[in-house]
């Protein structure tokens, strides 16, 4: 199984949860695949899916789940202890880790090879971290949004990508729109 | 120390809820202040850029945000500056320690001084510089400003404002 196998897996758990997702190909197979207000796209800024999902978390009620990559939290690997240390039980970090960077034609990273993502997280002090396998990745999910514990989800996958489109959204209409479903979510 | 609590106040004033910080020797006062601070949730980032994602969750979230950093950091934050808080529109007013400045001590940070106000102009962010103590009495219109413009601004408040450290 590759990333968007996983992402289809998940959308029925998904959909109705606040879902900060990271930049280039896993937004873009999100938005082909479901597209949602509750789903905020990353145009830029590689790294920071997981430190706007937890300030979200810390900021108000709603459940938050940040779609990541193993690429993109070791560009940011400075947000595992910042999560560890500021615990928001509304947040699930979701971690797509194919040992690649998938968006910029499959070049291995160091999570594919000595580095595990999970053992970080664990080192960092993340009490709730959970490595799996893709096939058990909907499972994981709907146990992590019942704990009410803030959970660190390390899935490994197959490197590989789809085809699919670019999102055509100007990012202040994401962000309003996005911003409208965190109000009714708290209303 | 009375800069570092009228900085807090005026946060407070202006409801600003949600404070990251990267530390400083010219900021070990408003850090400390901030982190005591009931009304204020200080989340203290290890980077600068890691920061300002921190306060674009914070500011989606219905707080109003805040970073507090120095300016030596300004380069790393080029990116997230331009594609995450400038593109998609949202406020983030930042307190910067302006390191290098008349009164500096330490050699190195001049180089980062010189290139300050330019890597701000370069990004075409609202610049303001607090050199006297006194200068503290904008704030409070300039984090209005900032939340009204739902842009980025920098407050440099240089080693004469803090009165050394």
């Amino acid at each position: 199984m590759i990333r968007s196998d996983i992402i289809k897996n998940l959308l029925p758990v998904i959909r109705d949860e606040l879902v900060v997702c990271n930049i280039g190909l896993p937004s873009q197979e999100l938005h082909m695949m479901d597209d949602q207000p509750t789903n905020f796209y990353m145009l830029g800024t590689m790294g920071l899916s997981s430190s706007i999902g937890l300030g979200l978390a810390l900021s108000q009620k709603a459940k938050v789940i940040s779609i990541d990559g193993d690429g993109s939290i070791l560009t940011n690997l400075g947000t595992m202890p910042t999560i560890a240390n500021n615990v928001a039980d509304n947040f699930i970090l979701f971690i797509v880790d194919n040992g690649s960077y998938g968006s910029t034609g499959d070049q291995p990273t160091y999570a594919g090879q000595k580095t595990s993502l999970a053992k970080v997280a664990e080192a960092c002090g993340c009490e709730n971290v959970v490595e799996c396998q893709a096939e058990e990745a909907v499972d994981v999910m709907k146990a992590a949004l019942a704990s009410d514990k803030m959970t660190i989800i390390v899935c490994k996958c197959e490197s590989g990508n789809i085809p699919v489109p670019v999102i055509e959204y100007d990012a202040p209409v994401i962000k309003y729109r996005f911003m409208e479903e965190v109000k009714r979510k708290n209303a | 120390m009375s800069v570092s609590n009228d900085i807090v106040q005026s946060l407070v004033r202006n409801k600003v809820e949600f404070v990251t910080t990267v530390p400083c020797k010219q900021l070990a006062g408003v850090i400390d202040i901030v982190e005591n601070e009931p009304s204020i949730m200080h989340v203290p980032s290890n980077k600068e850029d890691e920061g300002m994602g921190l306060c674009a969750g914070a500011y989606m979230g219905g707080k109003r945000p805040c970073i507090i950093m120095q300016n030596t950091a300004l380069g790393v934050t080029f990116n997230t500056l331009s594609s995450l808080t400038q593109f998609y529109n949202m406020p983030l007013p930042m307190i910067i320690s302006y390191r290098g400045e008349i009164g500096e001590k330490v050699a190195i940070q001049v180089e980062m001084a010189k290139h300050t106000k330019a890597l701000l102009d370069e990004l075409k962010i609202q610049t303001y510089h607090f050199h006297e103590p006194e200068d503290i009495k904008d704030l409070d219109s300039i984090l209005n400003h900032t939340y009204m413009s739902r842009k980025p601004t920098a407050i440099l408040t240089d080693s004469n404002f803090w009165g050394g450290y």
